[in-house]
């Protein structure tokens, strides 16, 4: 199974709420906060229902919420993948 | 207080911007054409002003796109052209000092129709969670206050084709009571399958595919209009402070508005130009032009004639009537706010915007109807706007002192 990764986040980011013109993807964003990289919480809830779909993995409201960083969100989601793949 | 226009952005099938869409209409150029944005040819109607060459991506914020409908795409264009024409930095004014108010009568259609289509066919876990706001009739006020960070007053006008102007009525209300800018109008983008159904189902629209012949208001073969898309938002802040603050135009005062509401069977419409009229303190003589309502529906275009006869009709010389809306159709609450802009170009110039397409006159529609633009020395105009089932609104515009 392979890992979900930042250039993964990155286009579910851009299909799913867009991209703020004056801020830049492409630098070291790990640790940045989302709201620094100019998405909220709608954002990240329209990101996580499409990865819900796309990787089918759980990803509740309250933990996404509280993934702040994309650092945050990668491990979240690459986390469930394993407990989805161990569990098959 | 007097509160004026000091910005105007318009979105209409005949131009995107004032001074395109004042130059298109002062030419007489009908945008009015087949439906082309989806395949309507199953449908009863086949004709709309739709608007062609906008570019919701280089207008609008990347991360506004997903969460946007069309109408608020070009709500948020037409208010960056409005805000720009009047020179204004929101950054300049306090948050709680720029208010919002606009009018919709559909919102977000296409939008919606798409969530729909997705919660019916895949399930509701794909339906976006922008569902949640991008079709509501509020939106556009909600977009375009944090888009600008407007958190003074702002609200929402659902009275169909009246709202433009009963939103514009508020704007005044809330800069006389204080607030320094308010930005008001209406946009409607209703040219997707479920919207078009939907007005279909209101009734009233023309069935003819001649794109000449499909809205004539006041004629004699008049048989219903044409929808359209578009609307305008303009920039609405207190003489005082707009002189203060050096804002480099005063298109014109609000000066005067009235609504009435139709009781069944009767027409009130009169009364609201008359209310509009004293409201503005202005003579029916004073009047240089009045942009009408132009249903199209004959019984609805008799009214509309009958009460400007009854209002203007002891003048020496009749009152010159006209509806640019003849060239790109009739915009729900967008169409109020597109006939205010044209009214207050007017006043600029000097010179009322012609009706296209209409020829010999209804009996009992005998109006002085300007058919090519007509130089006019004007200093008030009148706009009438009617929503279904009996909303009837009306403003004066008036040159600024």
């Amino acid at each position: 199974m392979s890992a979900f990764t930042l250039e993964d986040l990155k286009a579910v980011m851009r299909s799913a709420a867009g991209e703020d013109e004056s801020l830049n993807l492409d630098g070291d964003i790990l640790g940045v906060d989302f709201a620094a990289l100019g998405y909220d919480s709608l954002a990240l809830m329209e990101a996580a229902s499409r990865l819900q779909r796309d990787l089918g993995v759980e990803l509740p409201e309250e933990e996404v919420a509280d993934a702040a960083t994309p650092a945050a969100f990668l491990t979240l989601v690459n986390d469930r993948l394993a407990e989805a793949g161990t569990a098959r | 207080m007097t509160a004026v226009v000091t910005g105007i952005g318009v979105a209409a099938p005949t131009g995107l911007g004032v001074e395109e869409f004042w130059a298109g209409t002062l030419k007489g150029a009908s945008a009015i054409g087949p439906i082309t944005r989806f395949d309507a040819s199953g449908y009863p109607v086949g004709l709309a002003g739709e608007i062609s060459g906008f570019d919701a991506a280089a207008q609008i914020p990347g991360r506004l796109l997903p969460q946007t409908d069309r109408v608020t795409q070009l709500a948020l264009a037409a208010t960056g052209w409005g805000l720009a024409d009047a020179d204004v930095d929101p950054a300049r004014f306090g948050e709680f000092d720029m208010g919002v108010v606009t009018a919709g009568s559909i919102g977000g259609f296409e939008f919606g129709q798409r969530e729909l289509q997705a919660l019916w066919r895949d399930g509701p876990e794909h339906v976006s969670v922008y569902q949640s706001f991008a079709w509501f009739y509020a939106v556009n006020t909600g977009q375009i206050s944090i888009r600008h960070g407007m958190r003074g007053p702002t609200g929402v006008l659902v009275t169909e084709q009246a709202g433009g102007l009963d939103a514009l009525a508020q704007a005044r209300r809330r800069v006389r009571a204080g607030t320094g800018l308010v930005v008001s109008g209406g946009m409607e983008a209703p040219l997707c399958p479920w919207g078009v159904a939907a007005h279909v189902r209101n009734g009233g629209l023309s069935r003819s595919r001649d794109r000449d012949r499909a809205f004539l208001p006041f004629d004699a073969d008049a048989g219903g209009h044409v929808i359209g898309e578009g609307g305008a938002m303009l920039i609405v802040e207190d003489a005082g402070r707009a002189r203060e603050r050096g804002a480099p135009h005063v298109y014109g005062e609000i000066a005067g508005y009235c609504a009435t509401f139709d009781p069944p069977g009767g027409t009130r419409l009169a009364e609201a130009i008359t209310g509009a009229l004293d409201d503005a303190g202005v003579d029916p003589s004073g009047i240089g032009a009045v942009f009408a309502d132009a249903s199209g529906v004959p019984s609805l275009d008799l009214v509309e004639a009958d009460a400007i006869r009854r209002v203007f009709g002891k003048r020496s010389t009749p009152v010159p009537v006209t509806a640019p809306k003849t060239m790109f159709g009739r915009l729900s609450s967008g169409g109020g706010p597109v006939d205010v802009a044209a009214a207050l170009l007017a006043l600029r110039d000097g010179v009322v915007p012609p009706t296209v397409n209409v020829g010999d006159l209804a009996p009992g529609c005998e109006l002085d109807l300007v058919r090519e633009a007509r130089p006019v020395p004007l200093s008030a105009a009148l706009v009438i706007a009617r929503g279904h089932h009996g909303f009837n609104s009306a403003l004066v515009v008036r040159s600024a002192a």
